[in-house]
């Protein structure tokens, strides 16, 4: 339940961003990492930004997601990444 | 990286040697299990090192009576609870969330507390409670959320607080006299949040190595080679293996807000009983939005199932395969303990993984969890 995913931010308003997580786009909070701007990496959990990464590491951890993951990252739990739109709409 | 792992592997058979006894280390995180399962890590290391699964699943050590308290506030006419997907399974003395949403109460679940405060902006008229779970990763999350809806003035909105804090369960862990802990590989995401420096404590008053690992398999092993340098050296250290994403102090933004929102709370946690300091609060300013103070409901006790060791498990004092329900009456298909219910939980990790190590330890489970 711990698990953050890494994204990078695409846009930022306020203490919301729009982050790509590998073509999967979400509107998170950053009001927990002020300093992420637009092109910065960070770890991503339950709807917030919780850290900034650099981006070597923050490609690593995908690499290493999707190859225990594969295409079902979506179907397991504990790297489900926080799909809040996808709530959103049911 | 698989060279990488190979050096590792090699590296710890050599402390091991030099360690000459039997090592125990405790994972405390969830999330650490699944991966050291899912890799193989354990069949992997020296025969001396023994992993030990913590109580670092935020399901697992949630309380029954906050399971029953959520299944109380969903039967109250109109009352929305949402609740984070991994609770809704988990058996309470009154059924699960689960059962309750078949029989038509109003449960949703949801990924974020934002989510959680959305439903209730889009129907003001209804109220929403939302299960306040998780650590010190997840508890920020709650804390911007209550922060949002005291700004937004939502009158709506309240929140079951269920939060728990990593550290005070460590140390009452090991207050326990049979606790055979020699160190600790500390949860990464927890870290992003407390930052290394917070396992201090562990390391004066107990002398027990404390390292902070991410979660790939190549990281843990680096923490456990950290951990048995200390240990061969005769070291009790703060480490950290993960500083990609975790500092030493801990993001400062995410703190401050912890402490403007919550109070330390005593706090339950399943099978370890009440623990001191361990759980949150909301503090006086926001108070308002306690559910359990709203519907004016009371904290009942807890009765676990009787034959369940689920508690035994999250202290590292029992292996799953010691449960006489785990892979009969106790599967992930039906759970009678939440270390089954949640996918980070130690018995779901090993029903799912663990197959070789439960064909010799196994008594009645193994077989079936080989099936």
């Amino acid at each position: 339940m711990c698990l953050a995913v890494p994204g990078k931010v695409m846009e930022r308003d306020g203490d919301q961003a729009v982050v790509d997580l590998q073509g999967n786009r979400l509107t998170v909070s950053t009001m927990l990492t002020p300093e992420a701007g637009p092109g910065d990496w960070v770890l991503i959990h339950a709807g917030f930004a919780i850290t900034q990464l650099e981006e070597k590491d923050a490609l690593e951890t995908w690499e290493y997601l999707q190859a225990v993951c594969g295409d079902a990252i979506g179907e397991a739990p504990e790297f489900d990444p926080p799909t809040q739109a996808n709530e959103e709409q049911k | 990286m698989t060279g990488r792992i190979a050096d590792l592997r090699s590296e710890l058979a050599d402390l091991c040697k030099r360690v000459d006894r039997r090592v125990q280390i405790m994972e405390v995180c969830g999330t650490h299990t699944v991966s050291i399962f899912r890799s193989g890590l354990r069949s992997m290391l020296p025969s001396n090192l023994r992993l030990i699964s913590g109580p670092g699943c935020p399901v697992c050590v949630t309380a029954q009576r906050h399971i029953d308290a959520a299944i109380e506030l969903a039967s109250r006419p109109g009352v929305v609870v949402a609740t984070y997907g991994d609770m809704m399974r988990v058996p309470g003395k009154l059924g699960s969330l689960e059962a309750k949403r078949a029989e038509g109460a109003l449960i949703r679940v949801v990924n974020s507390a934002r989510t959680a405060l959305d439903l209730a902006r889009r129907e003001p008229d209804r109220p929403v409670v939302f299960l306040a779970v998780g650590f010190e990763t997840t508890a920020p999350a709650t804390a911007a959320t209550v922060l949002e809806a005291e700004r937004d003035g939502l009158q709506n909105f309240s929140v079951l607080m269920c939060h728990k804090l990593v550290v005070p369960a460590m140390l009452a862990l090991l207050a326990g006299e049979d606790a055979a802990i020699d160190g600790f590989l500390c949860p990464g995401h927890v870290s992003v949040i407390i930052g290394s420096d917070a396992y201090q404590p562990i390391v004066s008053k107990h002398a027990k190595p404390c390292v902070v690992a991410g979660f790939e398999p190549e990281q843990i092993l680096e923490g456990l080679r950290a951990i048995l340098e200390q240990l061969g050296a005769g070291r009790a250290e703060l480490g950290n293996a993960y500083r990609a994403a975790v500092t030493d102090a801990g993001n400062r933004v995410a703190l401050e807000l912890l402490e403007r929102v919550f109070v330390p709370a005593d706090a339950p946690w399943r099978a370890l009983g009440v623990i001191p300091d361990s759980g949150l609060d909301l503090a006086a300013p926001f108070e308002r939005f306690d559910a359990l103070a709203r519907f004016e409901v009371t904290l009942g006790t807890d009765e676990d199932h009787p034959e369940c060791l689920c508690g035994e498990v999250i202290q590292g004092k029992a292996e799953p395969v010691e449960c006489p329900s785990f892979g009969n009456a106790c599967t992930p298909l039906e759970p009678i303990g939440p270390c089954m219910v949640s996918s980070e939980g130690t018995c779901a990790a090993w029903y799912k993984y663990n197959r070789p190590s439960a064909t010799t330890a196994g008594p009645a489970g193994a077989k079936e969890a080989r099936a």
